[in-house]
C-alpha cells in the first residue's frame, strides 16, 4: 500500500499568519491620531485654547480659565464627541453595506439611507404640527425618541427598496439610484417644510446640511446607546461577513444563514446611520470612502481588521474634517460637507477608475 | 467499502403550486469513501437538480439522501457544513483576501464566533493547501490568481472544511485542457489518498471516462445508470444517453464522432502512435478502416520519421505529413475513376 495521507501531515512548522499582509501595527498610530484630533478639536476655534488647557479642563484640574471650561463643555465637547462616534458609525455602516451589496460604491449616503432618515425625521416633525400637539417641544426625550424612530423607519424603507433592486441592476446604476433617492427626499422635505412652522423646523437642525455642531448633551442618551449597540453588532458579524466575501452560495455551504446575516447586519447599519443623520443631518462621503481607506492602509479584506479600522479611521477623518470647518477662518464659514467632498470625491473617482481589479470587486 | 452517501428511492424535481415536475425518479445509488464519482448527462437531464438535492439545497419529491446515517435534509446548515463541502462553477471575488485566508474560511464551521484559528486549524489549512498542490499560491491574493489556480484554492478550501463528502459542480467549466486534467488528477488524489468521497458533475466526458472510479449517468427522462466508465461504454448506456442525430458514440475511442455516410474504406498498414493518429485523420475524412479495402495506406518508418505510401491498384504516391496525405487522397480520389 502506498502511504496514506488521511491525516494531516505537516512538513513545515511555521505557517503564514492568517493576515500575513495586513498591517496590524498601524492600529496604535490610528488611536493616537484620534486622540490627538479629539484634543485639537477642543482647542482650536474662534477662541484658541492650548492643548494643556484642554487636557486640564477635561481632567477637571484647578486653575483653568472658566470661559475655557464653558466653551469646551457647552460648545466643543458635544460636537467633538458627535464627530467621533458619527465618523465611526458612518464608516462601519459603509463597510457593512459594501460587503453585503458587493458594491464598492455603497455607503449610507450613496444608497439613499441618509435621505430616507432625513425624510423620516421631516415627516415626524411635521405630523407633530399637523396633530396640533407640541409634544416634540414639551417632552424632550419623547420628542428625541420619535425623531430617531422616524429616521430609522425612513432608513429601513429605503433599505428595503435598495435590497429589492440591488440584484437587478449594476453597481453604478445602484449608486445613481441611491443618489436620486437623495434628491427626491430633499424635494419632498422642501414640500413638507411648507406645512410646518419655524420653531418645529428648528428641532431638526440639518434639513439641508450636515454638521456635528447641532448635537447637544441632551441628544447623547439616545444617540450614544444606539450607535454603540450598532457598532457592537457590527463587530460581532465580522466572521460571517468574511465568509460572505466568497459569495452567498459558498457562504451557505459553510453553514451560514445568509438571510439572517443580511438582516442583522443591515439592522446594525440602520442603527448606525439613522440616529447620526437625525442629529447631524446628511453627512456625505464619509461612509463610502472609509472602507477604501481602511483596505488601502491595512491591505486586507478581513473584517476582523477592517471593522475596527473603519471605526478609528471614521472618527479620525470626521474629527479632521470638522476641525477644518472650525478653524478660525476670517472671511466666511466652511460647510462640513464641502470639506467631506474635497476628501471624498477624489477617492470615489479613484475607486471608479482603478477599482476594476485592485480590490477584487467587479464594477 | 464504507458507504458515505446513500440515495434511496429518490425522486427529484420541482413543486410549483399543485403541479409537480419530476425530473428524475427511482434513483438508488451510493457513494463510497475514497471514491471519485463523475455525474454525466446531457443538458436538461437534471444534473443540477440532482446535485442541489444531494447537497441539501433542494428538498426531494420523494425518497431520502443519507449522509452517514443521517438524512441530509434534516441536518441544520451548520451540521451539514461539517460533513459536506462544495466547490462551485462561479468565479469568486474575495476582495483582497489571500489564498491562505480563503482556504482558512473552510474552517468556518469548526471555529467559534470569533473565527479564531488554533494551531491545529493552521496545520490543517497548510495540509489542505499542500494536498491541492497550491503551496506556491498561498500567499497570493485570490482575485489575482488565474481561473485554474483559483479553483485549486477553492478545492483546498473545501478540503480544509474536513468533509466526508465533497461535491463539485462543473468546476472545470472555465478551465483550459491542461488545467482540467490537473484538477481531475488532484481530485483522484484526494479521493484515494485522503479518503474523501467526491462527487463531480461535469460536461467533460472524455476526462470523466479517464479519471472517474465510477460514473453516474443521467439520461433525459430515464433512470440513472451507474458503473465503471468502461462498463457503461460496453453496455451501450453512453450511446443511449447522448443519442442524437448526426453524432455517434465510438466504443473503441470512447468519444463521440460525427456520423458520416461512410462508403469510403481504406486498409491501414502500420503500428504505434503514427498509425493511431493516421487512423484518426482517416476517420475524420469519413473512411472506415478495413483490411479488405482497395485503397491501402502504409506507414513507412525511416530513421524514426514516418512517411505515408498510398496505393490503389497500380496507382501510388508518397507523402511526408498527414496533412499532405489527406489532401493527396482527396485529390487522388477525385481523379481516380469512381466505381
Amino acid at each position: 500500500m502506498e502511504k496514506t495521507l488521511s491525516s494531516p501531515i505537516h512538513t513545515s512548522k511555521s505557517h503564514p499568519r492568517l493576515s500575513s499582509h495586513s498591517r496590524i501595527f498601524l492600529f496604535p498610530i490610528l488611536i493616537i491620531g484620534v486622540i490627538l484630533f479629539f484634543l485639537l478639536e477642543l482647542g482650536i476655534g474662534a477662541v484658541h485654547i492650548p492643548i494643556s488647557g484642554v487636557v486640564s479642563a477635561l481632567l477637571g484640574l484647578e486653575g483653568v480659565d472658566s470661559t475655557w471650561i464653558k466653551i469646551i463643555n457647552e460648545l466643543r465637547l458635544p460636537r467633538t464627541i458627535a464627530a467621533t462616534i458619527g465618523g465611526a458609525a458612518l464608516g462601519t455602516a459603509g463597510l457593512q453595506l459594501q460587503t453585503l451589496f458587493k458594491n464598492p460604491l455603497a455607503g449610507p449616503w450613496a444608497l439613499g439611507l441618509t435621505a430616507g432618515a432625513q425624510l423620516g425625521v421631516a415627516i415626524v416633525v411635521t405630523s407633530a404640527v399637523v396633530v396640533g400637539s407640541s409634544f416634540l417641544e414639551n417632552f424632550e426625550i419623547l420628542g428625541n425618541l420619535s425623531i430617531v424612530a422616524g429616521a430609522m423607519l425612513g432608513c429601513v424603507l429605503v433599505l428595503l427598496l435598495i435590497v429589492a433592486i440591488s440584484r437587478k441592476v449594476s453597481t453604478i446604476t445602484l449608486l445613481i439610484f441611491g443618489l436620486m433617492l437623495g434628491y427626491l427626499a430633499q424635494g419632498l422635505i422642501s414640500v413638507i417644510l411648507h406645512f410646518t412652522n419655524e420653531s418645529q423646523a428648528k428641532i431638526f437642525s440639518g434639513w439641508n446640511d450636515g454638521s456635528f455642531a447641532g448635537v447637544y448633551w441632551e441628544h447623547f442618551p439616545i444617540l450614544l446607546p444606539l450607535t454603540i449597540i450598532g457598532l457592537i453588532i457590527g463587530w460581532l458579524m465580522a466572521k460571517p461577513l468574511n465568509a460572505l466575501l466568497l459569495g452567498e452560495n459558498y457562504a451557505r455551504s459553510l453553514g451560514i444563514s445568509v438571510r439572517n446575516t443580511r438582516m442583522i447586519t443591515l439592522g446594525s447599519a440602520v442603527l448606525l446611520a439613522a440616529p447620526v443623520t437625525a442629529y447631524c443631518g446628511p453627512i456625505l462621503f464619509l461612509g463610502m470612502i472609509m472602507p477604501h481607506l481602511a483596505r488601502g492602509i491595512f491591505n486586507t479584506s478581513d473584517h476582523k481588521i477592517l471593522l475596527p479600522a473603519v471605526m478609528l479611521l471614521g472618527s479620525l477623518i470626521a474629527l479632521a474634517a470638522d476641525l477644518v470647518v472650525h478653524l478660525p477662518w476670517e472671511r466666511h464659514f466652511l460647510h462640513l460637507n464641502a470639506v467631506n467632498a474635497l476628501i471624498g470625491a477624489p477617492v470615489v473617482m479613484w475607486v471608479i477608475l482603478k477599482n476594476k481589479r485592485m480590490r477584487g470587486f467587479e464594477l | 467499502m464504507e458507504s458515505i452517501l446513500q440515495i434511496i428511492d429518490l425522486s427529484i424535481g420541482y413543486r410549483q403550486r399543485k403541479n409537480i415536475k419530476v425530473v428524475a425518479k427511482e434513483i438508488n445509488v451510493d457513494l463510497n469513501k475514497g471514491e471519485l464519482v463523475c455525474l454525466l448527462g446531457p443538458n436538461g437531464a437534471g444534473k443540477s437538480t440532482l446535485m442541489r438535492t444531494i447537497s441539501g439545497g433542494q428538498k426531494p419529491l420523494a425518497g431520502q439522501v443519507l449522509l452517514g446515517d443521517q438524512v441530509i435534509h434534516n441536518l441544520s446548515a451548520k451540521q451539514l457544513a461539517k460533513k459536506l463541502s462544495l466547490v462551485l462553477t462561479e468565479r469568486v471575488h474575495a476582495g483582497m483576501l489571500t489564498a491562505y485566508e480563503v482556504v482558512a474560511l473552510g474552517r468556518y464551521p469548526h471555529t467559534n464566533w470569533t473565527g479564531k484559528l488554533s494551531s491545529q486549524d493552521h496545520q490543517l489549512i497548510q495540509w489542505s493547501i499542500e494536498m491541492a498542490g497550491a503551496t506556491d499560491l498561498a500567499e497570493g491574493v485570490l482575485s489575482e490568481l488565474s481561473d485554474g489556480e483559483r479553483q485549486k484554492i477553492m478545492v483546498a478550501r473545501a478540503l480544509a472544511q474536513e468533509p466526508e463528502l465533497m461535491i463539485l459542480d462543473e468546476v472545470t467549466a472555465f478551465l483550459d485542457l491542461p488545467r482540467r486534467v490537473e484538477i481531475m488528477q488532484l481530485l483522484r488524489k484526494l479521493a484515494h489518498s485522503a479518503g474523501k468521497a467526491i462527487l463531480l458533475s461535469t460536461h467533460d466526458m472524455d476526462l470523466a471516462l479517464r479519471s472517474a472510479d465510477r460514473i453516474w449517468l443521467l439520461p433525459k427522462g430515464g433512470k440513472l445508470h451507474v458503473g465503471a466508465p468502461e462498463d457503461l461504454v460496453l453496455n451501450g448506456s453512453f450511446e443511449q444517453a447522448f443519442k442524437s442525430e448526426g453524432v455517434s458514440f465510438n466504443k473503441f475511442s470512447g468519444a463521440f464522432q460525427m456520423q458520416q455516410a461512410s462508403e469510403k474504406a481504406a486498409h491501414l498498414i502500420g503500428e504505434g502512435e503514427s498509425a493511431a493518429w493516421t487512423r484518426r485523420a482517416l476517420e475524420r475524412e469519413g473512411f472506415t478502416i478495413q483490411d479488405s479495402a482497395d485503397l491501402t495506406i502504409e506507414i513507412l518508418i525511416e530513421q524514426g520519421q514516418p512517411r505515408w505510401r498510398v496505393s490503389e491498384g497500380a496507382w501510388f504516391q508518397e507523402f511526408e505529413t498527414i496533412y499532405q496525405l489527406i489532401s493527396g487522397i482527396r485529390e487522388g480520389l477525385s481523379e481516380l475513376p469512381q466505381n
